[in-house]
């Protein structure tokens, strides 16, 4: 069931207990514990909503930055990474293979927001050695959900 | 003024326009429906079949195949049925490629009924075996499956309807709209009754990758004595998601399939062209993709027949196809004013069971073809129109 029941929460984390039971085949007793062993274990790490942004507030910005890296001896990337990880700013954080080390996923009020983070925090960490900073220009999908309006259901209605 | 009554045979003049096209028509007018009406997967085909497609398309295969269908997909259909069913085809011989298993359905009554003859024809059932039946000039007899006997065919009823003018019997198993299936020993019943007489079975299983229990479909020809008195009828618009494709085959023995060829080359020449190249990437590559959209089929399948229950609307668990199809009896409505006052009241659109022929009164036909959240959503609005029918 585990497997099934992640996928399920990961499409949509609002099915309610008795409904996975119910695709699942199984009691809602029996969901609600592997939810909670789920969670105990650090599988399911949080729950969050997918919003788009831009219909809210178009004025604030995301950018991707590149970052590269001086590993420390003893701690590789991870000391540094968990101190990126840290800023309320950062979204997300990905070590990355290729030509640069760390994916970093910033968000602020707007391009000069996030401009000066990058040039005051991450910039001036100590064994950060240069930052590339893309903006996002527009996103059509997040989380595996598409953000601009779907294809509508062009099933003829009256098919047998 | 030109009289076009006079011009249109009495037959297609005799046969009625499907019933729920003019309530359908309705729910087109409004914007805000929640429909679980369509018959066709909501899935995409697969992307490495569309892509077959395109490929074909980039190379110039834009020309007729030969009129059975490409060999490669001939050989194709006869390794995936072997596989499926454990009945053996030649490809070269038995197997005809064909638009849709619609044209396989039509070819192949056109090929056996003389004007008179009878074909059984369990219902409810999809909509197609009758209309074609009488436009070959052939008696439709209905067998009219039962809830209580789980909308099977019963080798009583079988024994009933035949008489010295039975030309075939139609098995639409797994059932669109019942979602009943036929086991292993239902099928041994009937064929007990049929191994000794010139009947054909024309074995619709175009749902057959469609059935929730583990390896549950069995096709009637794999019976003994049975694949020389059987065609079998499958396509890919179900199991690969590809209705608009229009695709499908039909297997069996060469006396037979060798007529069907025949009408099939006048009427069509070929099945097409980019659809035949795109079929063999989904026979050989797509078992994984099919296993996934099944397993989300189960899913909805579980949701939707509590959701009725739960509503109080009685629904069997269907054990194959993608339809629900609830006894809404308790509403004290006929299944057509069901539908037309729910559509009218929450605007959720289900087909009444009646247009799917006898013994559909008092059932209403739901797909699940839809996501879960719709399927959700459609419940809810139905939960809510049953308790205010019931005050
Ligand atoms: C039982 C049954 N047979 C045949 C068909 C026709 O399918 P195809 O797209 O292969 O012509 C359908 C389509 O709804 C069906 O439900």
């Amino acid at each position: 069931m585990r497997n099934e029941l992640l996928k399920l929460l990961s499409q949509n984390a609002r099915y309610t207990v008795e409904q996975l039971a119910t695709m699942l085949s199984v009691t809602p007793e029996a969901v609600a514990a592997e939810i909670e062993t789920l969670e105990k274990e650090g599988v399911v790490c949080g729950y969050k909503t997918v919003i788009d942004w831009e219909k809210v507030d178009a004025t604030s910005v995301s950018a991707i930055i590149e970052l590269n890296v001086v590993p420390k001896a003893d701690l590789g990337f991870e000391e540094v990474a968990q101190k990126v990880a840290s800023y309320p700013e950062v979204e997300a954080v990905y070590l990355m293979s290729g030509g640069y080390d760390l994916n970093v996923v910033v968000k602020g009020k707007n391009l000069h927001d996030v401009a000066r983070f990058v040039a005051r925090e991450l910039a001036t960490i100590d064994s950060v050695t240069s930052t590339a900073t893309h903006f996002v220009m527009r996103r059509y999908k997040e989380m595996d959900v598409k953000l601009c309006e779907g294809e509508p259901d062009d099933r003829g209605t009256y098919l047998l | 003024m030109i009289d076009y009554s006079k011009i249109l045979s009495d037959t297609v003049q005799s046969i009625k326009p499907s019933g729920i096209r003019k309530f359908f028509d309705i729910a087109a007018t409004m914007d805000d429906v929640i429909s679980l009406g369509v018959g066709e997967p909501d899935f995409q085909t697969p992307w490495s079949v569309r892509k077959a497609g395109i490929t074909s398309l980039e190379k110039g295969k834009t020309k007729y195949t030969s009129n059975s269908g490409l060999e490669l997909l001939r050989q194709e259909i006869s390794n995936y049925i072997d596989r499926k069913c454990g009945v053996n085809y030649d490809p070269k011989h038995e197997i005809l490629i064909s638009v849709g298993g619609s044209e396989a359905i039509d070819a192949t009554l056109r090929a056996i009924i003389t004007p008179g003859d009878e074909v059984i024809i369990p219902q409810p059932s999809y909509v197609c075996y009758e209309p074609i039946t009488q436009l070959c000039g052939g008696v439709p007899v209905i067998i009219e499956t039962l809830a209580e006997n789980d909308f099977k065919v019963t080798p009583e009823q079988l024994k009933a309807a035949i008489s010295d003018k039975t030309k075939a019997l139609i098995l639409p198993y797994p059932c669109n709209p019942t979602g009943a299936i036929m086991e292993k020993a239902d099928l041994e019943a009937l064929a007990q009754i049929l191994r000794d007489t010139n009947i054909l079975v024309i074995s619709d299983e175009i749902y057959s990758e469609l059935t929730f229990a583990e390896n549950s479909h069995v096709s009637i020809a794999s019976i003994d004595g049975m694949r020389e008195r059987t065609v079998i009828v499958n396509g890919f618009s179900k199991t690969f998601s590809m209705t608009g494709w229009r695709l499908g085959f039909a297997c069996g023995p060469q006396e037979i399939i060798a007529q069907v060829t025949k009408i099939h080359q006048f009427a069509i020449m070929c099945a097409p062209t980019t659809s035949q190249y795109a079929a063999i990437e989904a026979l050989r590559n797509c078992d994984e993709a099919v296993a996934d959209m099944k397993a989300e089929y189960n899913r909805r399948r579980r949701l939707i027949v509590d959701g009725f229950n739960k509503a109080g609307l009685t629904c069997r668990e269907p054990k194959g196809a993608f339809y629900a199809f609830p006894c809404i009896k308790s509403t004290g409505l006929t299944s057509e004013e069901f539908c037309e006052k729910l559509l009218e009241a929450k605007h959720v659109a289900v087909v009444p069971g009646t247009a799917f022929g006898r013994g559909g009164e008092g059932f209403v036909r739901a797909s699940y073809c839809y996501s879960t959240e719709h399927i959700i959503e459609a419940l809810r609005r139905i939960e809510e129109f049953v308790k205010e029918i019931n005050g």
